[in-house]
């Protein structure tokens, strides 16, 4: 294992979505900086959006929704507990990111007068923006990589973060998977944009991969971001998603919910108004399942052989292409079968809920000189537009940084207890196999921490993962390989027990099924409207209280409960599932 | 503590009449965002080393001839 020490001004530790994006902008506000995009795979195909897109969730176009509408949305879609302004930094930048897109070449759907074929999908406002074509979509940010002549580095597995004496950010240390040769990049500021933690819970298949998120995704960024005393936020409130039972990928009701497709139980009936994914909705999701009318499927049986072959066309093609293999496998045809819909693992991902590192409307994170962005930032609700303005906004901000400071001094004392710990699963010539210890703890994730979350077993699970931390030191890695399958272990036990303890923090139940709480089963807004914070304080995890800021856009009353109430009344259900039939075909 | 070897059934499949490995590419190796792919020299073509597949399809897209195929992996099927 040889080591190699470089200097840059900017570290974007993440290639995926916002990463590449931080990296460009970075470079365009200052083209003097050193730029280095460091990534896990390869910048080519990475991330969560490796097979491309086939929509945008969030988009704020004028003449369909405001930026205070989106940011009245999101409150709402979150029961409360967000920081507006970053919603709001979000929203006011989003149709100007559209606009970039399109000229890079991104292709979005548009009408016969050219302008976006905008759908409505959320309880209020309209929002979704098709991309049928959106499978190129890594492609072009690669071409706008080049372009700017940001310097890529693949297969670089970044495990710690340093910092400097006055606790600013110094560098990253990292491997690379291939070689294991070990990296040391000091930087006067780093934006992490390494995507959700999605190998935390373990899918029903059992296979370890077989996860909602692309599983390179395995919370590195949660683990390093802690590691360096930042502030994460929002993570009991855990990602749960409603998929395609088996090949845990999503369906997708926001293409096809706007062609007339929608959710049913088991007697064919509706039960939810609204396919957009929110906490409540995901409660009724799971009492259908959990109850007599389960299971849940997706209904596009009903639709027109044209609207069917669209749908067809978009999910074969998009994001995971491999759907259209499934169900060929399994004989379901979208024309004359339903398909059986079931709900995922939990993770954390601010994409989808709101599970991240603490950021401020610049992206910046408590500790000074670092910026987080996309799925591992808390900016809730986010997506893949999010990813891309907030990549924009962390890329600028560390520009700016680096304008005011010098690189910072390496504490080596720091570097040597970091290469210890990487290279000591390759030094083991036997122990415990990294995929053995994952799936155990991942199992220990599903039995102690899945909703509803019950206290007595989170604390049971906490004394689990304390264990699975002494098997820490025996993992055995033959190569680098299984050394990054090793590292990935570490990270996902932090965010395990990150999940743990801020789901028993916080004594209410909020977010539908996200913070389900049997022993507290009422939200309760008096103690709990407040961001619930996790950080790394001595040698142990504390949790703690942040107020609410002040809303920018206020919520009224009566609007409250558009995200409460998504459940049909059952005597209504005959009647809408008619009515649905009647209109789509 | 003793370890076993237990097979499992892999996703990918290379066809090696197709694979131009030997010439000297490796597409589907560098596109894997899980690395699980790697190139036999002494066949001269690409196989599946670790069953660690999310069945996400840049390798068989990706693939100059066509040698690629991403099965949905068993235990998912």
């Amino acid at each position: 294992m040889r080591l190699h020490t470089h200097a840059v001004d900017v570290l974007v530790v993440g290639g995926g979505t916002a990463g590449p994006m931080a990296a460009v902008k970075a470079k365009e506000a200052n083209p003097a900086l050193n730029v280095l995009l460091l990534e896990k795979a390869n910048v080519k195909r990475s991330g969560a959006i490796s097979m491309g897109m086939d929509g945008l969730n969030n988009a704020v176009v004028p003449g369909h929704a405001t930026p205070e509408q989106y940011v009245k949305e999101i409150t709402l879609a979150n029961d409360g507990i967000v920081n507006q302004r970053t919603i709001m930094a979000y929203a006011r930048n989003s149709f100007a990111m559209i606009e970039e897109l399109d000229r890079w070449g991104v292709k979005f759907e548009k009408d016969e007068t050219g302008d976006y074929a905008m759908r409505k999908v959320h309880h209020m406002g309209t929002y979704v923006l098709p991309m049928p074509e959106g499978h190129d979509i890594k492609r072009v940010l690669y071409r706008r990589l080049k372009r700017t002549r940001v310097a890529i580095t693949n297969r670089w597995i970044a495990t710690r973060l340093l910092t400097g004496t006055d606790g600013r950010v110094a560098g990253a240390m990292a491997f690379d998977c291939r070689t294991g040769d070990f990296h040391i990049v000091r930087a006067k500021a780093i934006v992490l944009s390494t995507g959700a933690a999605g190998r935390l819970g373990l899918p029903a298949s059992g296979y370890l991969f077989g996860t909602y998120e692309n599983p390179t995704n395995a919370g590195d960024g949660y683990s390093m971001a802690y590691h360096a005393g930042a502030e994460l936020s929002g993570i009991e409130c855990f990602q749960i998603n409603p998929l395609i039972k088996d090949y845990n990928g999503p369906a997708c009701a926001y293409v096809t919910g706007p062609l007339g497709g929608y959710t049913t139980n088991g007697k064919g009936e509706r039960f939810i108004e609204c396919d957009y994914w929110s906490g409540q909705m995901m409660l009724e999701f799971y009492r259908e399942l959990e109850g007599g009318d389960g299971p849940v499927f997706l209904k596009l049986d009903h639709l027109a052989e044209e609207t069917i072959s669209t749908i067809e066309t978009i999910l074969h093609t998009n994001e995971r292409p491999s759907r259209g293999r499934f169900h060929k496998g399994r004989g379901t045809d979208y024309r004359t079968h339903m398909v059986e819909m079931h709900i995922s693992e939990i993770g954390l991902c601010s994409g989808h809920s709101a599970s991240g590192v603490w950021v401020d409307e610049h992206a910046a994170t408590t500790v000074p000189g670092l910026y987080a962005a996309g799925d591992l930032a808390c900016v809730p609700h986010n997506y893949m537009l999010g990813a891309f303005v907030y990549g924009k906004i962390a890329g600028e901000s560390a520009a700016r940084h680096c304008g005011a400071v010098s690189l910072a001094e390496i504490d080596q004392a720091q570097v040597e207890a970091e290469s210890a710990r990487v290279r000591a699963p390759l030094l083991r010539g036997e122990g415990l196999p990294p995929s053995q210890v994952e799936y155990k703890l991942r199992r220990m994730v599903n039995d102690y921490l899945q909703p509803p979350k019950v206290t007595r077993k989170m604390e049971i699970g906490l004394r689990r993962f304390e264990e699975i931390r002494q098997d820490l030191d025996r993992l055995w890695a033959r190569d680098p390989h299984e050394l990054m399958r090793a590292l990935e272990v570490h990270a996902i036990r932090d965010c395990a027990e990150m999940a743990a303890r801020a789901s028993l923090y916080r004594a209410e139940s909020r977010w539908g099924l996200y913070h389900a709480r049997v022993d507290h089963p009422a939200r309760d807004d008096l103690n709990w409207f407040v961001h619930v914070q996790v950080r790394k304080t001595g040698d142990g995890m504390t949790c703690f209280k942040r107020p609410i800021e002040p809303y920018l856009v206020s919520v009224d009353e009566h609007e409250q409960s558009a995200y409460q109430n998504t459940r049909i009344p059952r005597d209504s259900r005959r009647q809408s599932a008619r009515e649905t039939h009647s209109t789509s075909t | 503590m003793p370890t076993a070897f237990v097979p499992t059934s892999l996703p990918v499949r290379i066809d090696e009449e197709l694979c131009i490995a030997d010439k000297g590419c490796t597409v589907c190796v560098d596109v894997c965002p899980l690395d699980v792919l790697a190139i036999d020299l002494a066949k001269g073509a690409a196989y599946m080393k670790f069953d660690e597949c999310w069945y996400c399809m840049p390798c068989e897209k990706d693939c100059p001839t066509g040698a690629v195929t991403v099965d949905i992996p068993y235990l998912l099927r």
